[in-house]
């Protein structure tokens, strides 16, 4: 028998991601991959995974997944949500919270509900999705139909293959949860078109709050406020490549912060480009929350792109044992503060300037 | 034949970061070809000497992106060494392949051609043959998986894109603006006049690399009638029309640049 986890209802937009496609801008495909890849790779280590396996990206509302394997491993990061086993007979179960793995069986079903501290969560089944990948990764782009499942996101009625028909018994694990919080600034490094702009649209950028706009989306944050001024050599560049993170402002002024499913190339200027490390902050953040940028030279954000890997690298030295028994005792979980219990200030290379 | 002309001083390439992971090596900021043969060049170059922490790079009309990973390489290193290898740059018109792309101008596919013809004060038949007469320049891939940036179009072909861009452009779409040409590798929207349609698939997921044409690549287009089209779109449907690139000495067979 097949095993695969049932798509009974799809989540609001739940993607197969992984670290992304590499290796084929030159041909105009995007890279693609997790909008928070430290919290995808935080789930495939709690899953018993590689971290940079592709793992499910659920944005704002989960799914409810049927298990029809014998058994299959599961951890969740990212943002808070209730996370439900429920029973064969259709009876409450266990509750999980996010950052710990679990093991389910044949006929039980997986209920994930609306997230809340950030916008994404990553579900990682130990062994991986059987799927191919495409162009080397597992990725979605569902702009061009690229990659994942079928590459779309997932739809009612659909059976994900699972590469492993059962998961082996043992201890399960857990993780402190992450610090999701946004930084008060997200840093940027001006360039490499800062010379479009005025010095009072630059300080426009820089002193300003903005919003971020619904019309956002895995390409790019859209972002609303006041308009940045372009200088005398105005908003049409011969189009040059595009960078993660690239701020690109079209004629009508507003900032666009160019995402995972961005476009290789583009023909607006970019007036700053958001720091490595501070990518991951961005992809959690939700239509309607505010955003302000302070600008760093690119030696700071080497240092912080060298923190957030070391942080990374050092995820699985954090994991524990999973002590705590799973109980139906709902309301004492949820009275638990899960996330901001366990903030490690010293590993948050956003406490910079 | 390879055209080989050594750098202007005036035309040194600048570095410009694009935040900590991507650094724009900038030829100058024109569409040229002989900038475009520099870009072409320097990513060729690139390959050969594979840097530890180069992810990937991307030739545009004018600028080299190279994308990278600043823990294991940080851009002060990047740029030594760069350095060496922006010495003695040729802009060399012999590393690309010459490309022969049957294309239907039949006012039934090329939609825009009347219209083009009416703007450009031309007739139909003389926009056919300016058109199908170019050698044009792969400049760039980009905008969608497999498109290709075409110059080399005579300035009357300077349109600007269309008022009202379509929702629809179909796959196999020729189309031009601004001088240039593009192909639609998939059906997409677009704004661009669309002159004729290609049956030849530019994109394949099944081939490797799964794009049929690259920067620096030379391309023709050759008139065929409808019935042609037809019968080539059907092989290309059975999955039988790949192209391959003329024979010509210093031609780059289709190499992978990753």
């Amino acid at each position: 028998m097949t095993a695969a986890l049932r798509v009974i209802a799809p989540g609001l937009m739940t993607t197969l991601q992984d670290l992304g496609r590499r290796g084929y801008q030159h041909l105009g495909v995007p890279v693609s991959g997790a909008l928070d890849p430290v919290c995808l790779q935080a789930a495939n280590l709690l899953a018993g995974n590689a971290p940079g396996m592709g793992a499910l990206e659920i944005a704002y509302q989960g799914p409810t997944l049927a298990i029809e394997a014998d058994s299959v491993r599961i951890a969740a990061a990212g943002g808070q949500a209730a996370i439900d086993i429920i029973g064969p007979d259709g009876g409450a179960g266990q509750r999980l919270a996010p950052f710990e793995s679990a093991r389910l069986t044949r006929g039980q079903t997986l209920r994930i509900g609306a997230l809340s501290g950030s916008a994404i969560l990553y579900l990682a089944v130990e062994g991986g999705f059987a799927v191919a990948p495409v162009m080397g990764s597992q990725s979605t782009l569902t702009r061009g139909g690229i990659g994942g499942f079928e590459g779309r996101a997932l739809q009612a009625g659909d059976m994900l293959p699972l590469r492993q028909a059962a998961a082996p018994e043992r201890e399960e694990v857990m993780l402190p949860a992450l610090d999701l919080r946004p930084p008060a600034r997200v840093r940027v490094v001006l360039g490499p078109q800062d010379d479009h702009f005025t010095q009072a649209g630059l300080a426009t950028l820089l002193a300003s709050p903005y919003t971020i706009s619904r019309a956002s989306d895995r390409m790019g944050m859209r972002l609303e406020g006041p308009t940045l001024e372009h200088s005398a050599k105005g908003y049409n560049i011969v189009s040059d490549g595009i960078a993660p993170g690239s701020v690109q402002v079209p004629g009508n002024g507003l900032p666009i912060v160019l995402l995972a499913d961005r476009q290789t190339t583009g023909g607006y200027p970019k007036v700053a480009t958001v720091i490595s490390a501070d990518l991951p902050a961005l992809g959690r953040m939700t239509p309607g929350a505010k955003i302000a940028f302070a600008a760093v030279d690119i030696e700071t954000a080497e240092a912080a792109a060298r923190a957030l890997a070391l942080e990374i690298a050092d995820l699985p030295s954090r994991m524990a044992p999973a002590a705590r028994k799973h109980s139906i005792d709902v309301d004492k979980l949820l009275g638990e503060n899960l996330i901001s219990g366990a903030v490690d200030a010293r590993a948050d290379p956003r406490s910079e300037p | 034949m390879a055209i080989v002309e050594p750098v202007p001083a005036a035309d040194q390439p600048c570095f410009l970061a694009s935040g900590d992971t991507a650094l724009i090596v900038e030829f100058g900021d024109r569409v040229d070809q002989r900038l475009s043969g520099l870009v072409v060049a320097l990513a060729h170059r690139l390959e050969q000497a594979a840097i530890p922490g180069v992810v990937e790079m991307v030739p545009t009309f004018r600028s080299l992106m190279v994308h990278y990973d600043p823990v294991k390489l940080p851009q002060a290193e990047l740029k030594r060494r760069l350095a060496p290898l922006l010495e003695g740059l040729e802009a060399t018109g012999g590393i690309g392949r010459r490309w022969r792309i049957p294309a239907c101008y039949h006012e039934s596919l090329g939609v825009d051609l009347i219209e083009v013809a009416e703007r450009m004060k031309l007739s139909p038949t003389e926009v056919i043959e300016r058109h199908s007469a170019t050698t044009f320049h792969v400049y760039m891939m980009g905008f969608l998986p497999g498109l290709p940036y075409l110059g080399g179009l005579p300035p009357e072909f300077g349109l600007p894109r269309r008022e009202n861009p379509r929702i629809r452009v179909p796959k196999g779409a020729v189309a031009v603006a601004m001088s240039m040409t593009v192909i639609y590798p998939l059906e997409s929207p677009g704004g661009w006049h669309i002159l004729a349609r290609t049956p030849v698939p530019l994109w394949d997921m099944g081939a490797d690399p799964p794009a049929l044409l690259d920067a620096g690549d030379k391309v023709m287009f050759e008139p065929i009638p409808l019935s042609r089209y037809e019968a080539m779109l059907a092989e290309a449907a059975a999955g039988r029309l790949r192209l391959l690139p003329e024979e010509s000495p210093g031609s780059r067979s289709g190499s992978k640049r990753a």
